[in-house]
């Protein structure tokens, strides 16, 4: 005899997430172009796709250096896919470190000059896993307020204490570090370049005071790779201390152009990571393609001097156009191939980005919880292959769309 | 500093965020009642951590949600 079982109305998991579902509909009731469903049907150039039917140029990609469609790092990925096959099918520790995954490790050395590198499957992941393995239960984790949601999810995943400070306040920071218990292991985790605004950290100073402190530093270079500092290996070069930091987590997917992330460091543990770090050890390894081609991409940064000049000029005539068109920037000079454009609020953000859209600029929308201060956003990301004739057109465009949505 | 006296220092730091000036009890909360963002949040436990040469991390943070609870989660911190 079977008995019916009164059905049991579950608590709906996802009820949480109707405030946003709201704002969403709201957004597109209001005819504005989803900001969060584009698509690029083709991409013609590191600067130009297609997206959503339009020929459209791109300012918001962090393709810093343009290496997507470099022909010598589209060969070396072509090959190692005929040689290596399509996939790795496995971890590293076990099955899936290939000879490339080796090589693009020695080619981070070479870059970095430093003893030891390890290759993450993306960027969140190298922050996700060095921090929650170095910092775990009892130890302190000092950290800037604004740090990248895969940093906060690092320090999460690790259950150390979590100390955040005001963003970029060496004060802030110093005071801090002097009330963690004596004796507790110590991590200062910065960004180099933070990509919100694109403001520079003074890490200079920072670094001294976490030394000081008898803290060990980390520091995710991100958004400086190739392009900030002597040999582009980022903010902490660039401002001299570079020696002093312990750890340096980085992301193929922005100057490199491909995906990935790593750590490099000087420590001579370092390699224990290896077999105690779960975000690496448990998921597979990148494709060989992606290995080869990313070797590739990053001993050619090594000798992009040209492009790097190229590059700031960008950053530098976006810049000064917008302040001159009477916009309101993240930082008053230009510190980073990032230009951030405040906007009044997320209805008028939302309008600019699909004016801009139309216009043929494709840019970030970007708005809170991933913002400071509750701020919406559009994002601007500098391409080393951006032409001097592109930067004007792009100023062109933000002054028709500021203008006809009532910004400036 | 006896809890009275915490609750009291407490409650001069926090009335430049209290905008709306609202009667503050135990069961007073900052997300609810006071309806205070991340921002504010930050600013006004820095405001605590210096006065009271504490530190109060996150995951502290996380476990307080009312007034009583940081009144009595700071009396405890500055006694340690």
């Amino acid at each position: 005899m079977t008995e019916t079982l009164a059905p049991v109305q579950p608590v709906d998991l996802l009820a949480k997430f109707d405030p946003i579902i709201q704002t969403r509909e709201q957004l597109l009731a209001a005819g504005v172009e989803d900001p969060f469903n584009l698509v690029m049907e083709q991409v013609l150039s590191p600067t130009r796709a297609i997206c959503n039917g339009r020929d459209t140029i791109l300012l918001g990609t962090y393709n810093y250096m343009g290496m997507t469609f470099d022909p010598d790092v589209i060969a070396a990925g072509k090959q190692a896919m005929e040689d290596f096959g399509a996939g790795t099918t496995g971890s590293r520790v076990l099955n899936g470190t290939f000879r490339d995954h080796r090589d693009v490790e020695a080619a981070l050395r070479e870059f970095y000059a430093m003893d030891h590198a390890m290759v993450f499957s993306t960027g969140y992941q190298a922050n996700l896993g060095v921090i929650s393995t170095l910092a775990g239960k009892g130890d302190y984790i000092i950290l800037d307020i604004d740090s990248h949601a895969s940093i906060y999810d690092g320090c999460a995943m690790g259950r150390a204490e979590v100390v955040p400070f005001k963003h970029n306040d060496v004060e802030a920071l110093e005071k801090r570090l002097k009330r963690i218990p004596e004796g507790a292991g110590k991590l200062v985790v910065l960004e180099g370049v933070y990509s919100m605004m694109g403001d520079v950290a003074p890490l200079k100073e920072m670094v001294r005071i976490a030394k000081e402190n008898g803290a060990m530093v980390l520091v995710d270079e991100a958004h400086s790779m190739g392009f900030i500092g002597e040999h582009g290996r980022g903010v902490a070069e660039d401002q001299g201390v570079i020696d002093d930091v312990d750890f340096i987590i980085g992301t193929f997917s922005k100057s490199v152009g491909t995906v990935g992330g790593f750590c490099v460091s000087n420590h001579p543990k370092f390699e224990v990571l290896r077999l105690v770090c779960r975000p690496y050890v448990f998921t597979a390894a990148l494709p060989p393609s992606v290995m080869a081609s990313s070797a590739t991409s990053i001993r050619k940064l090594m000798h992009g001097g040209n492009k790097r000049a190229h590059l700031w000029e960008n950053s530098r005539t976006l810049h000064k156009g917008l302040i001159d068109l009477g916009f309101k920037l993240g930082t008053e000079t230009p510190q980073s191939a990032i230009i951030a454009v405040i906007m009044p609020d997320l209805e008028k953000g939302a309008m600019m980005w699909e004016a801009l859209l139309k216009e043929g600029l494709y840019v970030n929308l970007a708005r809170p919880p991933a913002t400071p201060a509750g701020m919406t956003l559009l994002r601007c990301s500098l391409c080393a292959e951006h032409s001097a004739e592109q930067v004007q057109t792009i100023l062109g465009m933000f002054e028709r769309a500021g203008k006809a949505i009532g910004i400036i | 500093m006896t809890p009275a006296d915490v609750d009291a220092r407490i409650r001069d730091l926090v009335a430049p965020f209290n905008k709306k000036g609202i009667a503050i009890e135990d069961s007073t909360t900052f997300a609810g009642d006071l309806e205070f963002d991340s921002l504010t949040v930050m600013d006004f436990v820095a405001e605590i951590e210096d006065a009271f040469d504490v530190i109060i991390s996150m995951n502290q943070q996380a476990e307080i949600e009312n007034w009583g609870q940081l009144v009595a989660a700071v009396h405890k911190l500055q006694d340690s």
